[in-house]
């Protein structure tokens, strides 16, 4: 069995917001990401997955806080650390994160360079720019962009670019895990394929050991990673490996998000898109059974008194419905 | 058939150039069209094309440098205010990024309420416009009574969206131009988005312009498209010709940017 | 709105900017209701009096009564306030001459020293070098501290109308005391006089409400300006901006308190009022502000709401009016605030060069510091004079950029912490 970079057990972080009240936006989510394998998060804007990207580097400030569960990477239980020694010995060493819109974060003042130096400097105090420019060159040159960037400002350059820039800089430090919220959902289609080239390229380099990619784009996904996590309401509803995920979703909701999926083949365009009506619920006050219950179709009136838990189904493949997966196939069949 | 078709939108050699001597950017570069009736066309080219320029010379709020924009088969003109708010009871837009789109010191009420006065509803008493409001509302699947008093920004991006749609419910014009409406949201609205703008197609016969990046979207949803590179039309023709048939380079490079699920996604490409 | 007002309220930076702000305008405006002489009114004769209590001397003489206190050391207080310290370092050079070693001579402690000379001096000593002049300063000397070391009480005398005779008619002895409370004409000069002999607070406080008023006409003049240039440039563009920007920078090309400077000049001191300063001001520093809502306005013009607005058949000035203004509302008051402030600034600029509002009827705080100035109160000493007024001018700017950081945080989401 490969070596398990990254293991999550039941963990529940939340926010309090300005009036005191607490938001789940993740809860009791387990995952496992083992060793040159890329796990993608899926969901609809406001399930939690970025909440769940900055919870996975066990560095927390407000209005978010931990409240439960363990992280593991390769092996060392980071919950419960104290943030200071987090930010040293974890951040950008262990583990990486891309924010969301890092790109449009990145200070126009600054020339590209200095923020590689930067981010060096505060893990290595003696080592001399020379140094660092040549580091920063030879991972430019491996990753397939032009070592001119590092001398110019964040707005010389094109949004495709930024972002590949951004994601270089945040494996300088050779991360074993890297998690990368939304890197192209704001680019237009071929500068989207050139930052997904570029994840395929880290992984295929060595350059990180693992990868968590959260994107709302199915198809991407698809196309990266190797396993799919479908996140809804800040739980976990749905684990397959990609393909299983795409192509025969069990849960109602994964199944919806997948009907939502165009790509131009043959074909598409007598497809009916099915979207899902609704809105998911608040999280201030999350419903007491199944958190999907509103918005879906084949809801019986026993999924809206419990909570329900996780199925888990040979080979690892888990769902969260009151449903037996034969159940789901024959309603699916039957419209 | 042929004949059947009625020109509603056409132009030829439109041309947009911003800044002068050295900083001069051609935008939009001598493009010709002809948009028909009831039609859905879509206008696709990656960022920096030009399909935002060309959409606003035809919503006129820019003017062109050079061209002409044929209107129903009559020269458009649009040289007083008097004349562009008629022109603009013809042609409305939803643009890109929901978030930039609504003033964010008004009301959703009164973003609604506008469009019942422009056509010509000022005197309608406020029941019957409380009930038009809702009628726009309900046809995007939104509540007009948790929406009066909140603000748009305080709604998520797809639902603003869906907002901007109610507007063009309400509206009824003959032209819609849609500016990537769906680009900056989720996948699972984009997919609302989409069948409601379908939908109220259907329902008025509206002539739909629809702007992409993603090539894909466009073959999905569109008759006609228009293929855009540094402010040309490369290539154009019915959706199935141009998409399952390219002919130009940049067209085929378009199709391979959007991903793949069916069949192999080749990366090398880029 | 009420969301915002308290939002704006959280900033620490706008709550004591506020604070200040707030304190100086309730001092300026309480304080007139107390003390209701003229603020140019001439107290006293002569200038520079230092702050302090002044007690008139004749009213406590013929206080009604007297009290006699015995202070062990009211005579040792009044002796060492009497011995100035060119007379302390005489008394330290007869004492060396006298032989006594450096280290033994304290000029601090003034009754060791006293008896020191007592106990040395000789006026018949004969000190090779020494001057007549100097020896008769220090037979002097040693008389007046011997009338200072006296018990003696110091009589009052009255002229008798009839013969013209001093008679005798009390004495105050050195124990005698009188209640300041009970002495019938006191007063209290807290920052002292100036050069005119006015009441330096008093004049200060006038001093502010005219600057603050200067300020407030000033800057709300040029940010009208400035502010309707700007949107009808930014908005309306073409023609209109190029002309607009072309006046711009003309204006910004000559410094504006050159103009300034000349505009006063060639007004002349006679026509120079409070107010008539204001309005220059205002003309001549709208420029910045007319720069700054131009290039806001060009950046909203080109937004998706603005144009969403047209779309929906608004006219221009509708459109200004509800989809640009209140966008750059919270922008335009911090400019204001700004503009208050260097308003102040600029009218203290002009009068300490002799060019501010003509001195005959109010005073302002530039013309504090300009009289302070031509009467050398900083090369004199007389820091009541000028040191207030500088603290003054330095809190109202200070608060108002206070202010205006704290506005700046809340408005400005990059700089929200
Ligand atoms: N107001 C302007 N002034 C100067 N140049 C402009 C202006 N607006 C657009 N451009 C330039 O015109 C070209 C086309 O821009 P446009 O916004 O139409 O592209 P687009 O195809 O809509 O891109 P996107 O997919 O990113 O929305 C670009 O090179 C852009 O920099
Ligand atoms: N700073 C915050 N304070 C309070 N609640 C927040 C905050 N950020 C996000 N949330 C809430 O947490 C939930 C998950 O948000 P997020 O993780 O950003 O979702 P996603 O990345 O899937 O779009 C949402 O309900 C959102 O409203
Ligand atoms: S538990 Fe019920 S409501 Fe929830 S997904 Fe399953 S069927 Fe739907
Ligand atoms: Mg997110
Ligand atoms: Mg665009």
């Amino acid at each position: 069995m490969a070596n398990v970079m990254l293991e999550v057990k039941e963990l529940t972080t939340k926010y309090i917001t300005r009036f005191g009240e607490d938001v789940y936006a993740v809860d009791h989510v387990s995952l496992k990401v083992e060793e040159g394998k890329a796990l993608g998060i899926a969901g609809e804007s406001g399930c939690g997955k970025s909440t769940l990207a900055l919870s996975l580097m066990g560095y927390y400030f407000a209005p978010l806080h931990y409240t439960s569960g363990e992280i593991i990477i390769d092996g060392r239980n980071i919950s419960g650390m104290n943030p200071d020694e987090v930010r040293k010995s974890i951040l950008g060493k262990e583990i990486a994160y891309i924010p969301q819109a890092a790109m449009n974060a990145l200070n126009p003042t600054r020339k590209i360079i200095h923020f590689i130096e930067d981010v060096i400097q505060e893990h290595e105090l003696y080592i001399t720019k020379k140094d660092i420019y040549d580091r920063a060159r030879k991972l430019f040159e491996t990753l397939g962009l032009p070592a001119e960037v590092l001398q110019k400002y964040p707005v010389e350059l094109s949004g495709g670019m930024k972002q590949r820039t951004v994601i270089a800089i945040s494996v300088l430090l050779l991360p074993k895990v890297l998690i990368a919220d939304e890197p192209s959902s704001a680019l237009d289609v071929t500068s989207q394929k050139m930052v997904i080239k570029m994840l395929r390229q880290l992984m295929e380099t060595g350059l990180i050991s693992s990868l968590i990619f959260i994107t709302h784009e199915l198809p991407l996904l698809y196309n990266v990673t190797d396993d799919i996590m479908v996140m809804y309401a800040g739980q976990i509803v749905e684990k397959a490996n990609s393909k299983e995920a795409v192509f025969d979703p069990i849960h109602p909701y994964a199944k919806g998000l997948m009907g939502s999926i165009i790509v131009p083949e043959k074909g598409l365009r007598d497809v009916k898109l099915t979207a899902i009506p609704g809105v998911p619920p608040n999280l201030k006050r999350p419903p007491a059974g199944c958190r999907f219950a509103e918005r879906c179709k084949y809801v019986q009136p026993e999924c809206k008194v419990h909570s329900v838990d996780l199925r888990e189904l040979e080979g690892g493949r888990t769902y969260r419905c009151i449903f037996s997966e034969e159940q789901l196939r024959k309603a699916y069949q039957n419209g | 058939m042929a004949d059947e078709k009625k020109l509603c939108l056409s132009g030829s050699g439109i041309t947009k150039v911003f800044g002068i001597g050295r900083q001069k950017t051609v935008a939009v570069d001598h493009v010709d069209f002809n948009f028909y009736e009831g039609e859905i066309i879509s206008i696709v080219g990656e960022s920096g094309s030009g399909k935002t320029t060309l959409a606003k010379m035809l919503l006129g709020l820019i003017s062109s440098t050079e061209g002409d924009i044929y209107f129903l088969g009559q020269k458009r003109d649009i040289s007083s205010q008097k004349k562009k708010q008629e022109y603009w009871k013809n042609i409305q837009a939803i643009f890109q990024d929901p978030f930039s789109s609504y003033n964010i010191f008004n009301k959703i009420d009164s973003v609604l309420l506008d469009c019942i006065h422009m056509r010509g509803g000022r005197k309608l008493p406020y029941a019957k416009k409380v009930e038009l409001m809702s009628e726009a509302c309900s046809f995007v699947n939104l509540k007009f009574e948790e929406l009066t008093n909140k603000y748009p920004f305080e709604l998520s991006g797809g639902q603003m969206q869906r907002l901007m749609i109610a507007r063009i419910f309400l509206l009824k014009p003959k032209i819609l131009l849609a500016d990537e409406p769906t680009s900056m949201i989720d996948a699972c609205s984009r997919a609302t988005i989409l069948d409601m703008l379908m939908q109220l197609r259907d329902e008025t016969g509206m002539t739909l312009i629809f702007i992409t990046h993603d090539i894909g979207l466009a073959y999905f949803v569109s008759d006609s498209v228009y293929i855009m590179e540094h402010g040309k039309f490369v290539e154009s023709g019915t959706a199935d010709e141009v998409i399952l048939h390219p002919k130009e380079v940049y067209t085929q490079r378009l199709i391979n940017d959007v991903p793949k699920i069916y069949e192999e996604w080749d990366l090398s490409t880029v | 709105m009420k969301h915002i007002i308290r939002q704006v309220f959280h900033s620490g930076k706008f709550v004591v900017g506020f604070c200040i702000f707030v304190t100086i305008l309730l001092v300026v405006i309480i304080y007139p209701l107390f003390i209701t002489d003229s603020p140019l009114a001439i107290l006293g004769q002569g200038t520079f009096f230092p702050p302090g209590i002044y007690v008139s001397t004749f009213d406590s003489i013929n206080s009604p009564t007297t009290y006699t206190l015995d202070l062990n050391d009211a005579a040792a207080v009044r002796i060492a306030n009497k011995l100035s310290s060119d007379d302390r370092l005489a008394i330290k050079d007869w004492l060396l001459v006298a032989g006594i070693p450096e280290d033994q001579i304290d000029i601090t402690d003034t009754k060791k020293l006293l008896d020191q000379w007592s106990s040395n001096y000789d006026p018949k000593k004969n000190i090779p070098g020494m001057t007549n002049a100097k020896r008769n300063y220090f037979v002097r000397l040693d008389n007046s501290l011997k009338g200072l070391l006296s018990a003696e009480g110091a009589i009052i005398a009255t002229k008798n109308p009839e013969t013209g005779i001093l008679e005798q008619t009390g004495i105050v002895n050195q124990s005698d005391y009188v209640n300041i409370n009970q002495v019938a004409s006191v007063r209290w000069l807290p920052l002292g006089t100036d050069n005119f002999g006015r009441d330096v607070l008093n004049e200060l406080v006038k001093a502010t409400v005219v600057s603050l008023q200067i300020g407030f006409v000033a800057g709300i003049i040029a940010t009208l300006i400035g502010l309707t240039l700007g949107l009808l440039a930014g908005y309306i563009g073409g023609i209109a901006d190029d002309v607009i920007m072309f006046i711009t920078n003309l204006f910004t090309v000559i410094p504006s308190f050159v103009l300034l400077i000349l505009i006063s000049f060639s007004i002349g001191q006679e026509q120079r009022g409070a107010f008539t300063i204001a309005v220059v001001i205002g003309f001549t520093s709208w420029v910045w502000t007319a720069r700054a809502v131009r290039s806001q306005v060009v950046s909203l013009r080109n937004r998706d709401h603005v144009n969403l607005s047209k779309l929906s058949g608004h006219s221009i000035v509708h459109i200004i009016l509800t989809d640009i203004l209140p966008y750059i509302a919270s922008y335009v008051i911090m400019a204001l605030i700004l503009q208050i402030s260097s308003g102040i600034l600029a009218e203290a600029g002009l009068s300490i060069l002799g060019l501010g509002p003509r001195t005959t009827d109010v005073p302002t705080l530039g013309l504090m510091m300009n009289w302070a100035m031509i009467y050398q109160a900083q090369i004199l000493g007389k820091w009541w004079a000028y040191f207030p007024v500088l603290l003054t001018i330095a809190l109202i700017t200070f608060s108002m950029n206070l202010m205006n950081t704290g506005l700046d945080q809340v408005f400005n989401p990059a700089l929200r912490d």
